[in-house]
C-alpha cells in the first residue's frame, strides 16, 4: 500500500480549495514557469503525449495525442475551445467531484496548461447539475485566479489570455458523450452528433474543441512539474500514472482511493476497502463502472489497467469497482442497469432505442421467473443488433456489454432463473444498509 | 411578464460567457425554477422563449430532455432517492419504501397536502456512500431508512 501518491496529497488542508491553500502547497508553480519561460505550445503537448497519460474519462483514449489533433494554429484561425467534462454520471463513478470540492485550483491550472498547450480562447467546465458544490466551489476558484491575474486577459502580464467558464448540466447521463455535451452546452437536448466530424475539428459552435475528463486534466501539472519520465515510473507499462478508484457496493469500506494503475482488483477490495462485507464471499464485481460489465470472483487479481482488463473481456472504463457480495443477485443488477439505459437512451437511433427498452423487458421477464431458455438467446441477438459500432454513439455499447458479460460470466445464473421460475440461485436475502450508522 | 428584471439581468451576465445566447437557455431555465415557484410552468417557458428569441415550443422540447426540470408543479420539499446499482446494492429500495411511507408520496408523485415531491433518480455521483438520496438540493449518504426519516422529519412544514 505504500506507494507514491499526488492527486489526493493536497486535500488533507482545511483550505485545501482555496488559493491560498493551493498556493502554500505549490499550486500555480508549473502554470507559472510555462508562462514566465514563454516554453513553446508543442513541446507542452509532446511532454503530456510521453507521459502516457490515458484519458480518465472512459475510452483511456491518450490525452497528449488528443491535444495533437486540434488544428495547425498558423493555418487555421478559428477560435479554439476546450470541454472539461465534469458530467460524472456513468453508475459506480464519484472521483471527479472529489477533485473539484477538495482542490478546485487543480483543475484550473490544468486547464490553463492546456489552453497555452492548444492556444486555447476558453475553456468551458460542463458540471453536472446535481454537483452544487463541485459549481459553487470551482466558481469560487475562478473568481480568485481572475483577481490574481491567472484567468483572464494578459495573464500575469503575458500576451497569453485565457477565460474559464462555469456551465451547469441538467441531468441526463448522455451529456457525458463528448459530443452530448456540446450539444447541451450550446443550449440544445444532448443528442450526441454524428462523427466524423471530429470535436478538433468541428465542435462546440463549429470551431476545434478538445473534450477532456476532470481527473485527465487534474494529472496535467503534475506532469509538467515533475517530468514524463516520473509519470511514466508509476502504473503499468501502457496504463502510466496513478488513478482514483471509487469502490462501492457490498465492501467494508466505500471509498475513493488514490492507486497506481496495474494494481490488482483484489488488493484495492482486500486492502483499501477492507474486503467484501460482513466477512461475505465474492459473487461478482464490476472494474470501471456500469458500462464495463460483470466479472467472475476468479479473475478479481487482474491488474486494474487497460490491457490487463481487456484481456478479462472487459474494459477500464472510469476504474470505479462495484463489488457484489454471495447474497447479490447479478440478473437483478444487470436489470438495475438495463432500466437505467433505457431511461438514458436520447432516442436517435433506434438500434439503441428500442434494444435498451428491450433488455430492461427481457430481463424484468428472466428476474420476475416468467423467463424462457430462449431468452438467453434473445438477450445475446438484442445486444448483437445494438454494438459494437452500430449508432451514433457508445451508449448502446454500454448497455450491450454487460449484457453480454451475464451471457458469459453467469449463464448458470440466468439458467436458475429460468429453471426454477425465479431468485432461487443465490440467498434471497437482501443486503442490508451500513449497521455502522 | 413572469421574469423579472433581476433574472433578466442575470441572464444577460450568463450569456455573456457564451457566443450565442442560447448556451445559456439551460443555466437561466435552473434560476426560473429556483426563483419562481419550484417548476417551469407554461408561462415561464413563454416568457423564457421571447427572452431567447426562440419558439416557445423549442424552449420546451430542451427543459422537457432534462430530468433535472419539472415540468408540472412540485411539492415543497423534493426528496431524490438514487435507486442505482451501487445504492441498489445497499438498500436504496428499503430506503424508497421508508421516505414514501413517511412523507405520504409514491415515487414521481407529489404528496396529497403538497408538502413533499418524491422521485427515484440515477446514479448521483455518491456511490461511495450509498446508500443516499437528496433533499432540497443537500446530499445526504450512508443512510438507513431510520436516519432517512429523521433528516425528513427535521425539514420545515
Ligand atoms: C454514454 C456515455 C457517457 C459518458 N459519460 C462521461 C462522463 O460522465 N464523464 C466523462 O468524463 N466522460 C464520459 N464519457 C466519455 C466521453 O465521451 C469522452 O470520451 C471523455 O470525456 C473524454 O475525456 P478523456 O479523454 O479525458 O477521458 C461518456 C461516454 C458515453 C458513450
Ligand atoms: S449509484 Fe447511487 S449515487 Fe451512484
Amino acid at each position: 500500500m505504500s506507494h507514491e501518491t499526488y492527486l489526493l496529497s493536497r486535500i488533507e488542508r482545511g483550505d485545501s480549495h482555496t488559493l491560498a491553500g493551493y498556493e502554500a502547497q505549490g499550486g500555480y508553480a508549473a502554470f507559472k514557469k510555462i508562462l514566465s519561460e514563454g516554453t513553446p505550445p508543442k513541446d507542452v503537448t509532446e511532454v503530456v503525449k510521453e507521459s502516457g497519460l490515458r484519458g480518465r474519462g472512459g475510452a483511456g483514449f491518450p490525452t497528449g495525442l488528443k491535444w495533437s489533433f486540434m488544428p495547425d494554429q498558423e493555418r487555421d484561425s478559428r477560435t479554439r475551445y476546450m470541454a472539461v467534462n465534469a458530467d460524472e454520471s456513468e453508475p459506480g463513478t464519484c472521483k471527479d467531484r472529489v477533485l473539484m470540492e477538495r482542490d478546485p485550483h487543480g483543475l484550473l491550472e490544468g486547464c490553463l496548461i492546456a489552453a497555452w498547450a492548444m492556444s486555447l480562447h476558453g475553456v468551458y467546465i460542463y458540471v453536472r447539475g446535481e454537483y452544487r458544490l463541485s459549481y459553487r466551489r470551482l466558481d469560487e476558484a475562478i473568481q480568485e485566479a481572475r483577481a490574481a491575474g491567472l484567468i483572464g486577459k494578459n495573464i500575469q502580464g503575458t500576451d497569453f489570455s485565457c477565460e474559464i467558464h462555469m456551465h451547469k448540466g441538467a441531468g441526463a447521463y448522455i451529456c457525458g458523450e463528448e459530443t452530448g455535451l456540446m450539444e447541451s452546452l450550446e443550449g440544445k437536448r444532448g443528442h450526441p452528433r454524428p462523427k466524423p466530424p471530429f470535436p478538433a475539428g468541428f465542435g462546440l459552435w463549429g470551431q476545434p474543441t478538445t473534450v477532456n475528463n476532470v481527473e485527465s486534466i487534474f494529472n496535467v501539472p503534475f506532469i509538467l512539474e515533475r517530468g514524463a519520465d516520473w509519470f511514466k515510473a508509476m502504473g503499468s507499462e501502457k496504463s502510466s500514472g496513478n488513478f482514483l478508484c471509487c469502490i462501492s457496493g457490498h465492501v467494508e469500506k466505500p471509498g475513493v482511493y488514490e492507486v497506481a494503475l496495474g494494481t490488482p482488483a483484489s488488493t484495492i477490495l482486500n486492502e483499501y476497502a477492507g474486503g467484501v462485507w460482513h466477512g461475505h464471499n465474492l459473487r461478482a464485481w464490476i472494474p470501471g463502472g456500469s458500462s464495463t460489465g460483470f466479472l467472475r470472483p476468479e479473475v478479481i487479481d487482474t491488474p486494474m489497467d487497460h490491457d490487463s482488463l481487456k484481456e478479462v473481456g472487459s474494459m477500464f472504463g472510469t476504474g470505479s469497482m462495484i463489488i457484489l457480495d454471495q447474497t447479490a443477485s447479478v440478473v437483478h443488477s444487470a436489470l438495475v442497469l438495463m432500466d437505467f439505459y433505457e431511461h438514458e437512451s436520447c432516442g436517435q437511433c433506434s438500434q439503441c432505442r428500442e434494444g435498451t427498452q428491450w433488455l430492461a423487458q427481457v430481463f424484468q421477464r428472466i428476474h420476475d421467473g416468467q423467463g424462457r431458455m430462449e431468452d438467453i438467446d434473445l438477450l445475446s441477438d438484442i445486444s448483437n443488433g445494438m454494438a459494437p459500432g452500430k449508432t451514433i454513439c457508445a451508449l448502446a455499447d454500454a448497455a450491450a456489454i454487460p449484457t453480454h458479460s451475464v451471457i458469459r460470466n453467469f449463464r448458470d445464473e440466468l439458467v436458475e432463473y429460468v429453471q426454477a421460475g425465479g431468485h432461487t440461485a443465490v440467498s434471497k436475502k437482501r443486503a442490508l444498509p451500513m449497521e455502522t450508522v | 411578464m413572469v421574469l423579472t428584471d433581476a433574472l433578466k439581468a442575470e441572464f444577460t451576465e450568463l450569456a455573456s460567457h457564451y457566443p450565442e445566447r442560447r448556451a445559456a437557455l439551460i443555466p437561466a431555465l435552473h434560476r426560473c425554477q429556483e426563483e419562481l415557484g419550484g417548476w417551469l410552468s407554461p408561462e415561464i417557458i413563454e416568457a423564457m422563449a421571447e427572452w431567447f428569441e426562440m419558439e416557445p415550443v423549442e424552449v420546451f422540447s430542451v427543459a422537457s430532455f432534462y430530468p433535472m426540470f419539472f415540468l408540472r408543479p412540485v411539492g415543497k420539499h423534493i426528496v431524490s432517492v438514487c435507486r442505482n446499482i451501487s445504492c441498489d446494492l445497499r438498500g436504496s429500495q428499503e430506503l424508497l419504501d421508508r421516505v414514501c411511507q413517511v412523507t405520504g408520496a409514491k415515487a414521481g408523485a407529489n404528496s396529497e397536502d403538497g408538502r413533499f415531491y418524491v422521485e427515484h433518480v440515477e446514479c448521483q455521483g455518491s456511490c461511495a456512500n450509498a446508500p443516499m438520496m437528496v433533499v432540497d438540493g443537500i446530499y445526504h449518504g450512508d443512510l438507513c431508512p431510520e436516519k432517512a426519516e429523521q433528516i425528513l422529519g427535521g425539514l420545515d412544514r
